[in-house]
């Protein structure tokens, strides 16, 4: 669908040259809701606007669908950039233009007959809930609204992938939540593979199911948004996915507790985190259990999440309890309070 | 003087004539102005670094030629195009003649307004545009224009009353208008209240012309 073969970015002035990309290996398959989160600056948006070529690479090849749109006449082009929508933070619609000729945009401009625009913006309006607001004027409309209508609009020439530039990074959180919805439903409804960038992991674990971290203009951890969360394999993932996912030793424990007690965390993953775990190895075993945090979510409708306790009792139970863990194959660690 | 008004020295023939007059000039100076100044205002948008035609070359000669015609003062552009109008108009002086100087006056100050209210249109709403795949010509009068047409009523605006001001000084050269009887006979002939009349006259013209241009404006704005 979207490949990128070390691609590399140079932004040039008189005054210095800035190397936005460094050489970024990508494949975007179809059916993908492909993330990729780092922090202001990391180049997310220079990468996603390389795929419509919004901006030129300097180095690098970047097929979409198969072909190199560096290649094409301007001609074809502007016909491939059809297949292509785009949202954006700041949702960029036309102030002087009514909901409805805002969504007929990109219709108009491929000379679509007015009967036939007049069915597909009502169809899309329809689609992402606006159908009401059709004769108002985008100044009339909440964020989350106009992020709808750049949704409709994107969508009118029937596109195979949509670019979506920080698209939530203007709303609150419910209306994120919302517009993350909808976007999940253009992927499932319509088939269309979406390439998304944000600073926000928690737009990532809602609805990606591949992820890439970017830092200095390099893509520095990717897989899927499962392992990613699970086992987060540099600092700056990890820091990402702790932004979300809180799995540390509570402050106040750390400072009321002496000695070294021993404490695990325990990582669910998928149906592990449904069996009454905790109930049975304080059964089996002569230990307590003290509970410090819990905390559960779901990323791609599986559960995942991490428990962090305390444990005494006899060192010899504690050893089996943590064996019998172990052999249930659930992800224990012992961790310390001084880190 | 039975004909006169108001104890002036003129006519209300000649003020009607002299209304008349200025109308002509400024509408007719107004249209070749716009039709040459959008267009080279355009350009200096679209042109310039890392916008959707950018062209250093046209750029770079544009802006300074712009910048040259609209240091001159409008009453050494008069004096100075005499012979160039004669080769145009077969006259120098007389309203049609002034029209060819107004011209010159108005056209890079149009197209410097003119480049100005685009530039107010948000660079994403281009860029939303070059995302669709529309063509340069899209872009500019289905993207460009309309988002800044609020501006730009703005902008003719400044431009009209500009001209209503550079014209009356063209009565200097004898093209006859408002300011040609302000000049003729308020002030060469001392006649105070035709002085008083015309400069009232273009005050309320003035004035007609901002408000229309804001309620215009304002009605775009606010649709
Ligand atoms: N048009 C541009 N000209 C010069 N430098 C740019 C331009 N766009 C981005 N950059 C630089 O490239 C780097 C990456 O920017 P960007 O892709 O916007 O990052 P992000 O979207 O992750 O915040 C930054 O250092 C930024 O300053
Ligand atoms: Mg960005």
């Amino acid at each position: 669908m979207i490949e990128f073969q070390n691609v590399k970015k140079m932004y040039e002035s008189k005054k210095q040259t800035v190397e936005a990309l460094k050489g970024i290996d990508l494949v975007v398959e179809k059916g993908d809701i492909f993330g990729v989160v780092g922090y202001s600056g990391a180049g997310k948006s220079t990468l996603i606007r390389l795929v419509n070529l919004l901006e030129r690479p300097s180095e690098g090849r970047i097929l979409v669908n198969g072909k190199a749109l560096t290649s094409l006449k301007p001609k074809d082009l502007r016909a491939e950039k059809k297949k292509i929508g785009m949202i954006f933070q700041h949702f960029n619609l036309l102030n002087s233009k009514t909901v409805f000729d805002n969504v007929a945009m990109p219709l108009i401009l491929s000379g679509t007959p007015a009967k036939e625009i007049h069915t597909r913006v009502n169809e899309l309006l329809e689609f992402v809930g606006l159908l009401g607001k059709a004769k108002n004027y985008p100044e009339q409309l909440s964020g989350g609204q106009k992020q709808r209508i750049g949704i409709a609009r994107a969508l009118a020439t029937n596109p195979s992938i949509l670019l979506c530039d920080e698209a939530t990074s203007a709303l609150d959180p419910q209306t994120t939540s919302a517009v993350l919805q909808l976007l999940k439903k253009v992927n499932r409804e319509y088939n269309i593979t979406i390439l998304l960038i944000t600073h926000e992991m928690s737009v990532i674990r809602e609805i990606c199911n591949k992820v890439a971290v970017m830092e200095g203009g390099r893509i520095v951890e990717q897989g899927s948004v499962f392992d990613v969360f699970a086992k987060p394999q540099t600092e700056i993932a990890q820091n990402f996915v702790r932004t979300v996912i809180h799995d540390e030793i509570p402050q106040s424990f750390k400072k009321q507790s002496e000695g070294n007690p021993i404490i695990w965390k325990i990582n669910f993953i998928g149906a592990n985190s449904s069996k009454p775990l905790l109930s049975t190895i304080a059964k089996k075993f002569d230990i307590d259990l003290n509970v410090l945090s819990a905390n559960i979510s779901e990323i791609q409708e599986t559960p995942f999440g991490n428990l962090i306790m305390e444990v005494t009792g006899e060192e010899s139970e504690i050893k089996k309890a943590y064996d019998y863990i172990q052999a249930e194959n659930i992800l224990v660690q012992e961790v310390s309070v001084h880190e | 003087m039975n004909n006169t008004l108001w104890g002036m020295e003129i006519t209300a023939d000649q003020l009607l004539t002299g209304f008349g007059d200025t109308l002509y000039m400024v509408a007719f100076s107004l249209l070749f102005s716009v039709v040459i100044g959008l267009p080279l205002g355009i350009l200096l948008v679209i042109t310039r670094n890392g916008h959707i035609l950018e062209n250093k070359w046209v750029f770079n000669v544009l802006n300074p030629v712009i910048n040259i015609l609209r240091s001159i003062p409008f009453i050494i552009l008069l004096v100075a195009l005499i012979p160039f109008t004669r080769f145009v108009v077969g006259t120098a002086i007389g309203t049609n003649a002034a029209i060819v100087p107004l011209i010159f006056y108005a056209a890079p100050y149009i197209a410097r307004l003119v480049e100005n209210s685009l530039l107010e249109v948000d660079k994403g709403i281009i860029e939303a545009a070059e995302a669709m795949g529309a063509t340069t010509w899209q872009i500019i009068f289905r993207f460009l224009i309309p988002e800044g047409l609020s501006s730009l009523v703005l902008t003719f605006t400044t431009a009209t009353i500009g001209l209503v001001g550079a014209s009356a000084m063209a009565g200097a050269v004898g093209a006859g208008g408002v300011g040609d009887l302000a000049l003729s006979y308020g002030y060469q002939r001392f006649d105070t209240m035709t002085m008083i009349v015309t400069v009232f006259a273009l005050v309320v013209i003035v004035q007609l012309l901002q408000s229309t241009g804001n309620i215009v404006s304002k009605k775009i704005r606010r649709r």
